[in-house]
């Protein structure tokens, strides 16, 4: 088992697929001859050249439709947003093309695209780039949400998104790339939407993805102290959902806190939230609860980002208050 | 020409009576564009349409049955009945879709292009939209991407003056949209489009320079639409003295007239009229008869199967 950082993971992850299939390539801003913004593909321009690492222009639009027309002729794009923050002045190719290809030509044009790149908040990056939209990608039908936490996963999950016959999108935690973690040696793939429990517990479910699996997996060491004991369930793709393993955990612990990088309103834990008060809501010993980035855009100020980012003791404090 | 104009015709009889929903976007008058750009094409060729895309498919080769059945929503449809009006696909016929959304499939179709010149193939892409689109960003990254990598694809601007019902001289701070390739280093044509002959040579040009790997071209084509925007669109916004000077150059009527002064006999053309009119009836006929999409076909084709 070798020890890899996130991005390590990732840039395995394409290089081994490019050398297997031609039709790869991959393109965005400076992945090419400055090695990737945030050095995921060091080194990919020597190996692959610049015919399958393509550097661009600042044209967000513009390189999105290249990689969406691309993959209508059977070429399997990889589409790098330098940060997914960038990636609304491309949502028009990525809605109104990419995810609906398929269905409006039914059946016609498959879409075997990847948009990846960094997301989330922190940093002290300010109010336009630092923020979370996996919520926004995955209301839409037509794409695939994909949001891995570990190395492991980052590397087993990007490589079944860039194997999918569909659009995916690929939100890498811009604050994960340099996190440690075994990656096995020999390959393998994570299936689209198979969820995993990142630690067994009795007392309370914790629902989470990305960066802030590490919030709960904090606050679950945090508690164990006091003894409780929490079950974390890292869903790892948002579409499709692995709903099952979320149930039969709130089966067993009988609560259930969805911890999420982005704003509340309108974000993904809702509908997690609906869905387990749906399905399993004979279990529930009290309501499901969210804990989310506060409903304000990022402050460049230390103390307010500090404020309005998730963290492990509100994470903690919402579970002392769901047990009392 | 003709049968885009009777299909059209016969579109806009449809849907007064409600056997076609949604918008309705006719390309009446502007005929000769289609027909004389794709004329310029080989079948290995790829078309990227705009959501006035019936002409384009029609001057493509493709059966009025499946289109004519698409616009009535039902599963023989071109797009199956998923598509619409402005959501005809053919990828047998590299008719690679009517596009709603003004301008984002310019950079679709230097993406076409951009395989092309991957795999190493001799495909030329075309592109139609009109001068609305010109002003989207779209456009501008879609131009600038195919001419730093050389694509092969001919950007063609269906100038009708109007987008909607916006005229050109309240939305093109520089009238000619094809000066805007000198911004891109891209060579350009302007033509008129109410002669079918003119517009193919013209584009075969462009549609060469392509295949030669000399990179993309950008050609207006002077042209104007008799209907409004849409079905829903009484076009008040233009006067009846401007449509009635561009009905007088109609390009059907022009086509016609070359075609007698080359010796072809007028009863010859009227046989052939009205072959196609009854082709049109039956088109009408099967878009009719055909079945709804099942209901089965809902939740089919949201994702692709896997690999």
């Amino acid at each position: 088992m070798a020890i890899l950082t996130y991005r390590e993971a990732l840039n395995r992850a394409m290089v081994e697929e490019m050398e297997k299939d031609p039709l790869i390539y991959l393109m965005g801003e400076e992945v090419g001859h400055y090695q990737g913004a945030y050095k995921v593909s060091q080194g990919m321009l020597d190996k692959f050249g610049e015919e399958r690492v393509i550097d661009t222009p600042i044209s967000e639009n513009g390189f999105a439709g290249i990689g969406v027309g691309s993959a209508m002729v059977g070429l399997r794009p990889i589409i790098e947003f330098m940060t997914w923050n960038f990636s609304l002045v491309a949502i028009d190719q990525i809605i109104n093309s990419a995810a609906k290809m398929n269905y409006m030509s039914g059946g016609q044009f498959p879409m075997p695209i990847v948009f990846r790149g960094a997301g989330g908040a922190g940093g002290r990056l300010g109010a336009q780039h630092s923020q979370a939209f996996e919520s926004w990608y995955a209301h839409c039908p037509g794409l695939k949400v994909v949001c891995p936490a570990t190395p492991k996963d980052a590397y087993g999950l990007l490589k079944s998104s860039i194997r999918d016959n569909n659009p995916t999108i690929f939100i890498e935690s811009e604050v994960l790339y340099g996190s440690k973690g075994e990656v096995p040696e020999q390959e393998y793939t994570i299936p689209l939407g198979l969820g995993e429990i990142k630690r067994k517990g009795t007392d309370i479910t914790i629902v989470t993805w990305s960066r802030a699996l590490s919030f709960a997996e904090e606050a679950a060491s945090i508690l164990e102290k006091e003894g409780i004991s929490v079950e974390i369930v890292d869903l790892r793709s948002l579409r499709p959902l692995d709903e099952n393993l979320i149930y039969e955990s709130v089966k067993k612990t009988n609560r259930a806190l969805v911890v999420e990088e982005g704003w509340p309103v309108a974000g993904f834990g809702a509908q997690i939230s609906h869905l387990i008060q749906k399905n399993v809501f004979a279990y529930l010993d009290h309501p499901v609860e969210r804990v989310t980035q506060m409903d304000v855009p990022m402050s460049y100020a230390a103390n307010l980002e500090r404020m309005s980012l998730p963290n492990a003791n509100r994470v903690a404090d919402t579970i002392r208050e769901m047990l009392r | 020409m003709v049968l885009i104009r009777k299909f059209e015709e016969a579109a806009a009889k449809a849907y007064s009576v409600g056997k076609i929903g949604g918008f309705l976007h006719l390309y009446i008058g502007q005929e000769a564009v289609g027909v004389g750009s794709i004329a310029a094409l080989t079948p290995h060729d790829y078309i990227v349409s705009t959501y006035r895309d019936h002409g384009h498919a029609l001057a493509r080769g493709l059966h009025p049955n499946p289109l004519m059945a698409e616009l009535f929503g039902k599963a023989t449809g071109v797009s199956k009945g998923n598509g619409g009006s402005m959501h005809f696909f053919d990828k047998n016929a590299h008719f690679m879709g009517g596009h709603g959304i003004v301008g984002g499939h310019i950079s679709l179709a230097a993406g076409i292009a951009f395989a092309s010149k991957y795999k190493k193939e001799d495909s030329v892409t075309i592109c139609f939209f009109g001068e609305g689109a010109a002003n989207i960003g779209s456009f501008h990254e879609g131009l600038n991407l195919a001419a730093i990598w050389k694509l092969p694809v001919v950007f063609i601007c269906e100038n009708n003056h109007y987008a909607m019902g916006t005229p050109e001289y309240r939305a093109l701070a520089v009238k000619d949209v094809s000066v805007r390739a000198y911004a891109y280093d891209m060579a350009r044509d302007h033509i008129e489009g109410d002669e079918v002959r003119k517009v193919r040579d013209h584009v075969k040009v462009a549609v060469d320079r392509a295949r030669r790997g000399e990179g993309p071209t950008l050609i207006e084509v002077s042209t104007y639409r008799f209907r409004g925007h849409s079905m829903s669109d009484p076009a008040k916004y233009r006067t009846k003295e401007e449509l009635d000077a561009y009905k007088k150059k109609d390009p059907l009527m022009r086509a016609r007239n070359e075609l007698e002064l080359g010796g072809i006999k007028p009863d010859v053309l009227d046989k052939l009229e009205i072959e196609i009119q009854t082709q049109i009836e039956e088109a009408y006929a099967f878009a009719e008869a055909s079945p709804e999409p099942p209901l089965s076909q809902l939740h089919k084709y949201v994702y692709a199967e896997d690999k």
